[in-house]
């Protein structure tokens, strides 16, 4: 199916607020997910005689399972603060990517069939039955939203349209209209492992590969371990490291951390992917059974720390959910967990993110770097919507804006944040997150990057910037693909640990 | 002494919209506490510990932080009218106390004039309905409605205050009746049974509107919650349960 033929956006001076043109996006439709995808993730391929009642029952058994859904369906009084906060309104103008009118579609539903004033004057409070029409304003709005949660930091009651986002695909799913690009991902990475569907004897192939590189470039064997059972460190890593570039660049970089360091370490091909599409998809079961994955590889390897690689929705997955899904972090006392925490070395965070590990490292003088290797580049540091606002590194909150920013400084000479406003808290996403980064949403994602494309236009134009790192696949990905549309090259893209595996000395410190 | 219907249909107002007003918003509480929150969400940066989260929490609902940063000119308008309606309805506990509490005696100047700020701060949050296209877009008839009903309820009130005064002792005879449950007579001036046919109106109907959103704040999980995953386990109880299955 052809994709069709849409302008890229104009970079202004600033990021500046359109004037809202109505249907602007409404011809978006991601492409729908067949039977037998739909039939592995038991939800049905489309829609049945009920699909009423069965939209409008599940929506009341997340009300009842969610507090976050039940608040924020009542509480939002139409402020208006949010409806410039969405990169997608930015990109597009069209209102119902404005987070209030995105939370809407739903709230409109919820105020008819679970509000006293919905059921008795739905005019007056704009409640409305469901019907196909709105369904499909779900299926399209509810997959233009990343669920990057920049409204979450403006709204007054701190209403985070990523939850409604993940519900209304909940439901959407549970009545026959699931997304062939994110469920599609589910079974390859319960099938065979990872989101890319590659298995293990492939996955073998090209680490070695990997290590060949490495030892071609650098004279140093640095190896990359899979399935070393007594490894001290268990990795997790979005499966686009193994060889997709940029990505591939970084996945050398954490193996001479490791190399250098000395830490024994190794990757699981049971447990090849940090991302857990399960979290798009707002489904707390398919998100535990993703996670579940980690939980595996580490009591079978034995492994005494798990740390996770450049990816931004696998951390927040990681960092806030890894514990409650799986267990892995400390402060339970039930059978499930306590099991895993006798394996744990109670020294370390678990889970830890390498930008914590690799920082510590610099800092402490076990490993050494050579800042002027990256003299050739002028860098800026991208915060991943994830990393920034849902989540957190070393003991201080703000630490995921510190310690990248302070890992980058160790291993280049020259850097220069972008605007405020539009890094750390209030980031901008990359457009391509939360479910997004597939062809059949390119408009989406191309109009969605608008804002990020114009803030490093600015600080290529004012300090000759030529290397935007970040530590998010998706966003690798994202930015590679579409910051080229906007005339930056696309080599300007790259990960943290690019930049450090550029500026590692492999000999071991003393 | 025999009691006017005016009187009696005021009373019997007061007495439904009270109840309705507590009953529906201790279901409301109950209900947001009962619900389940099975998953860590702050918005980060969050607070890492309790106390962390009552200053952030403070901090939202004294000065509307998230909100300054969102929209200069919302939170102008939105903190004067809120800010208003705090010092005006202190202000009012006089009709409701006797003898009247100290600091409510100090609060007597400041909310006269607090009622200004209070209906400059709801006639700014209107116009940008109107003004902005994507405020205008996002308004309901009974966003537009509500502004109304809260204008109109200060404006009486200021009338009575600054143009055309009403009985105030009567008044207070009157209120002080209801809470000791002997009904006396309300003054019969148009201006006074407006202004307190409003207010009885926005109490009932204040569990049932957007004005959920007082309580909703404080139990909104993006910010009262402590950002500590990786040291505390959070588990919900009907995720706990999948636990056991494994």
């Amino acid at each position: 199916m052809a994709v069709a033929k849409f302008d890229i956006p104009e970079m202004k001076d600033d990021i500046e607020i359109p004037k809202l043109r109505e249907g602007a996006m409404s011809h978006i439709k991601s492409f729908p997910a067949p039977e037998k995808v739909q039939d592995f993730m038991g939800y049905p391929h489309e829609l049945g005689e009920d699909w009423k009642e069965r939209a409008i029952d599940k929506m009341g058994e997340l009300l009842g399972k969610y507090r976050s859904l039940k608040v924020f369906l009542d509480a939002c009084v139409h402020c208006g603060a949010c409806t410039d906060k969405c990169h997608y309104y930015l990109g597009t103008s069209d209102p119902k990517n404005m987070p209030v009118a995105r939370q809407d579609l739903m709230r409109q539903v919820y105020r008819r069939y679970f509000t006293t004033a919905g059921k008795l004057f739905p005019k007056l409070v704009g409640a409305k039955d469901l019907t196909q029409d709105i369904l499909g304003d779900w299926y399209n709005y509810y997959h233009q939203c990343s669920e990057c949660r920049r409204c979450s930091v403006y709204c007054p009651y701190g209403i985070d349209t990523a939850e409604i986002t993940m519900a209304g695909r909940e439901i959407l799913n549970h009545v026959g209209m699931g997304q062939k690009y994110s469920n599609e991902i589910l079974g390859k990475v319960q099938k065979i492992g990872n989101n890319l569907g590659l298995p293990g004897p492939a996955l073998i192939d090209t680490l070695e590969g990997l290590e060949e590189d490495i030892e071609a470039d650098t004279g140093v064997a640095v190896k990359i371990p899979l399935d070393v059972k007594g490894a001290e460190v268990l990795f997790i890593t979005p499966s686009a490291d193994y060889f997709a570039e940029p990505h591939v660049e970084s996945l050398m970089g954490y193996a001479k951390v490791f190399h250098a360091a000395g830490i024994s370490w190794t990757m699981s091909s049971h447990a090849s992917e940090a991302g857990n599409f399960g979290l798009f998809n707002g489904n707390y079961e398919t998100m535990r059974a993703v996670a579940m994955r980690i939980r595996d590889a580490a009591l079978e390897l034995g492994c005494k720390r798990i740390v996770v690689g450049e990816c931004g929705h696998a951390w927040r997955v990681a960092y806030s959910f890894w514990n409650t899904l799986t267990g892995i972090g400390y402060g339970a006392d039930d059978p499930f967990s306590v099991e895993l925490q006798k394996q744990l070395d109670h020294n370390y965070p678990q889970p830890q993110h390498i930008c914590e590990l690799t920082n510590d490292l610099i800092k402490s003088g076990k490993i050494k770097v050579d800042p002027s290797l990256n003299d050739d580049l002028v860098v800026t540091y991208h915060d991943s919507c994830n990393v920034a606002r849902a989540s957190r590194m070393g003991t201080e909150p703000g630490g995921q804006f510190i310690i990248p920013r302070e890992l980058i400084k160790s291993v280049v000479n020259n850097y220069h944040d972008m605007a405020d406003g539009t890094i750390g808290e209030a980031t901008f996403c990359c457009g391509g997150g939360g479910g997004v980064l597939t062809d059949d949403l390119l408009e989406v994602r191309v109009k969605g990057a608008l804002p990020r494309a114009t803030a490093l236009n600015n600080v290529v134009k004012e300090h000759k910037v030529n290397f935007m790192a970040m530590i998010c696949a998706i966003c690798k990905a994202q930015f590679t693909k579409v910051l080229p549309m906007y005339g930056f090259d696309m080599s300007m893209v790259g990960g943290v640990h690019q930049l450090v595996s550029k500026a590692i000395k492999l000999e071991k410190a003393e | 002494m025999s009691l006017s219907t005016v009187t009696m249909i005021y009373a019997g107002m007061f007495y439904v919209a009270a109840l309705v007003m507590v009953i529906g918003l201790v279901y409301k509480i109950v209900d947001y506490s009962r619900t389940p929150a099975p998953l860590v969400i702050p918005t980060t940066p969050a607070p890492t510990t309790r106390s962390g989260v009552i200053y952030r929490m403070a901090k939202e609902v004294v000065v509307f932080e998230s909100l300054f940063k969102a929209n200069k000119w919302i939170w102008v308008f939105g903190w004067l009218f809120h800010f208003g309606l705090l010092l005006v309805l202190l202000r009012h506990l006089r009709y409701f106390t006797e003898p009247v509490w100290f600091w409510v005696d100090i609060f007597q100047p400041f909310g006269k004039y607090a009622s200004f700020l209070m209906v400059i701060g709801l006639a700014g949050l209107w116009a940008r309905r109107f003004l902005v296209d994507r405020v205008r877009y996002i308004s309901t008839p009974s966003d537009h409605l509500m502004l109304l009903l809260l204008i109109a309820i200060g404006v009486s009130g200021m009338l009575m205050t600054f143009v055309v005064h009403t009985d105030i002792v009567a008044l207070k005879v009157f209120f002080m009746g209801l809470m000791y449950f002997d009904v006396q007579p309300v003054p019969a001036d148009p201006i006074l049974l407006i202004h307190l046919g409003l207010v009885a109106f926005l109490m009932l109907i204040f569990p049932i509107s957007k004005l959920l959103h007082a309580p909703g704040l404080f139990f909104s999980p993006t910010r009262n919650q402590v950002d500590n995953p990786r040291e505390h386990r959070h588990v919900a109880a009907w995720a706990a349960r999948l636990d056991q299955k494994n």
